[in-house]
């Protein structure tokens, strides 16, 4: 297990695409840091950038990893070994290369000139979405037998839950804004990811707008662990689920 | 002749040491005894101990001075001091458990129709009100430390208490857990300055009807609704410090009715809302700091002739909302951190106007819930369409001469 998941680390530094990555990203925070007076408005906008951009990539490198190592995977698959052991291998260098260059990128900077609770939650935030996107990609890259088919569920995944599914929660809320919606839309936002990842950091940044809300669960909510408790939970079932049910799918696949 | 004289002599004597006479009391000694023998300009020293007192009625100008915090115990049975008189001193007394109810309205120290009268270095514990003054002038209430410790709001009354005064100061006080910190109804020409107000139930300053008077350097923080003041005209209120009131409606400050003020140079910090203002006309707000409050400014369309000039607004989540399309009132040289614009002629200025509604800020107004998806992609997205075509946000909402650059007031 731990050889295979060396060479697979091995394999993806190799394709450079890991110091790519990690130079990009430690460019967006150091141009960030250096425009912005305040921190609060670096993890803003780090968060912007973060919540679009990171399953994006998570999602595209994962399926193409996938595909590009399908041989070497086919390989393994002949040797005696655990398929789970093939497929945590593969999964975990995925997920450890993201998360590595999420850390240095956005870290480093971090180091240098200052980091507050919110920046430190972004940094959590941005590791979970990774591996939840690598998650949803791998199941896409078993469930198919196209490369083609696969990157576009992933990217299917990724447009869904960044985009049309708030448009649909605002749809629900406007269309139902004479009932109370308080715990529908929170039950709503649990169903995804990267709402979960937004609302651990709204916690941080507009905690006093939060507030705001009427009823007692919500101050309750907001204010005092139970949320990020809730939240965080959620989004390990995020993190778990997906990967489970691909796992599932390639032990039993033919290739 | 010389008999005369002599006689003289010790009348003045005697008239001179009964006006500066001190006495001294003892603990478990009677304090209504003690100020029915003295004499009026009597100092009455309270030697350290424990006294108990109910309804102790004060008549005629008294010092009433404690050494080392002696404690007066009500033991939760109506008012502990009742004053009607003038040039009564209270000084370092420690007042604990005064009656809890409010058909008298049970204080520890309670003034009716006096004038110049001084309460001040007092501790006032568990009381239900604390300093009740009704119907005074030129009082001094100066560094009392006045606390409750009520869970809900029906179970304690205000801190201090003012009914009808004037011309009063009210300076450095700690008031905490009451139900309104500081409370006034008609009292005018009086200055509050340098109180820290905190964790009250209600409001940590509540007037109403109190022209002419001036708040200064009080610190206003974590109240169960904030600050709110109404019908009033002629208020200043100056580097006071709004914080940390959350809640539903629990604003910084909440302005209805108020008119011909000044708010110049206060801070509001970490508010659900920092100000929120209705029905009310010509205040000047210059050189506040807004910071990282959900809602800055709640400005209604019912509130006219306001000037908002040279303020900080940073770290808000949102920095103006309104609930009409009318906009009478002038934002001018703020500077806005959401602010997007250029400055090409180096002015320091920025040469494009600022909006400084959102358009998600509206639709949160209408349908609360939908704060849960602030700062999502889509709504991003929708902000974006908004300031480039704006269609439902009021256009007059505008600073024309938006700053570069944050104001440093220190």
């Amino acid at each position: 297990m731990f050889k295979l998941l060396k060479y697979a680390l091995y394999d993806i530094l190799k394709s450079r695409f890991a110091i790519i990555y990690t130079v990009f990203l430690a460019l967006v925070a150091i141009s960030i840091y250096q425009v912005s007076d305040d921190l609060s408005k670096v993890s803003l906008s780090l968060m912007n950038i973060m919540i679009l951009f990171i399953p994006l990539i998570a999602a595209v490198f994962a399926t193409t990893h996938f595909y590009n190592n399908l041989e070497f995977i086919e390989l393994m698959l002949a040797q005696p070994v655990k398929r789970i052991h093939v497929f945590l291998s593969q999964l975990f260098a995925v997920v450890i290369m993201l998360s590595l260059s999420i850390l240095l990128g956005f870290g480093l900077p971090m180091l240098l000139w200052g980091a507050d609770g919110s920046l430190l939650t972004l940094l959590a935030v941005g590791v979970v979405l990774s591996s939840v996107f690598a998650g949803f990609a791998f199941l896409a890259s078993v469930l198919t037998r196209d490369k083609a088919k696969a990157i576009g569920i992933s990217l299917a995944l990724w447009i869904y839950f960044s985009l049309v599914y708030d448009g649909l929660v605002l749809y629900v809320i406007y269309s139902f804004a004479d009932y109370p919606l308080e715990k529908t839309t929170l039950a709503l936002v649990m169903l995804n990811p990267v709402d979960l990842g937004r609302i651990l950091m709204l916690m941080q940044l507009d905690i006093s707008a939060l507030m705001g809300y009427t009823g007692a669960f919500f101050q309750q909510f907001f204010s005092s662990g139970l949320g990020i408790l809730i939240a965080v939970g959620a989004l390990l079932i995020w993190m778990l689920f997906p990967n489970f049910l691909a796992m599932r799918v390639f032990k039993k696949r033919d290739f | 002749m010389n008999r005369l004289i002599i006689f003289i002599l010790i009348l003045t004597f005697r008239g001179f040491s009964a006006e500066a006479a001190k006495i001294i009391l003892k603990p478990g000694q009677s304090i209504q005894a003690a100020v029915d023998g003295a004499v009026a300009g009597d100092t009455l020293i309270f030697s350290p101990g424990v006294y108990t007192a109910s309804a102790v009625t004060i008549r005629k100008p008294l010092s009433l001075i404690g050494e080392n915090y002696p404690v007066v115990d009500g033991e939760n049975k109506g008012n502990i001091f009742l004053v009607a008189a003038e040039n009564v001193l209270v000084r370092g007394l420690k007042f604990i458990r005064t009656g809890k109810s409010n058909m008298d309205d049970s204080a520890a120290i309670k003034f009716f129709d006096s004038k110049n009268c001084t309460v001040e270095n007092n501790i006032l514990e568990d009381a239900f009100f604390g300093l009740h003054f009704s119907n005074s002038s030129k009082l001094t209430i100066r560094n009392n430390k006045v606390k409750a410790s009520a869970t809900r709001e029906f179970e304690v009354g205000n801190g201090i208490h003012l009914w009808k005064c004037k011309d009063n100061l009210i300076e450095k006080n700690e008031v905490s857990g009451h139900r309104d910190g500081i409370y006034l109804e008609f009292v005018t020409n009086s200055l509050a300055k340098e109180n820290l107000i905190q964790g009250n139930m209600r409001y940590g300053l509540h007037f109403m009807f109190s022209h002419d008077n001036t708040y200064l350097r009080n610190t206003f923080k974590r109240n169960g609704a904030g600050v709110a003041v109404m019908y009033t005209k002629n208020v200043t209120m100056q580097e006071n410090r709004f914080e940390e009131n959350w809640g539903s409606s629990a604003y910084g400050i909440l302005l209805k009715d108020i008119s011909d003020s000044k708010v110049i140079g206060n801070i509001f910090r970490k508010n659900t809302v920092g100000i929120y203002m209705e029905g009310s006309s010509r205040i000047q707000f210059k050189e506040n700091n807004f910071k990282e409050n959900g809602w800055a400014l709640k400005l209604m369309a019912s509130c006219d002739q306001n000037l908002f000039q040279a303020n900080n607004f940073s770290g808000n989540t949102f920095d103006i909302s309104t609930n009409g399309n009318t906009v009478l009132n002038e934002l001018k040289e703020n500077y806005w951190d959401k602010y997007e614009g250029y400055d090409l002629n180096r002015d320091k200025i920025g040469d494009v106007p600022y909006r400084p509604i959102n358009l998600y800020s509206m639709i949160v107004e209408k349908i609360p819930a939908s704060v849960m998806l602030w700062r999502s992609f889509m709504v991003t997205l929708l902000d974006r369409m908004e300031k480039i075509l704006p269609t439902m946000t009021p256009n007059e909402m505008i600073d024309h001469s938006p700053k570069m650059r944050p104001y440093d007031f220190g």
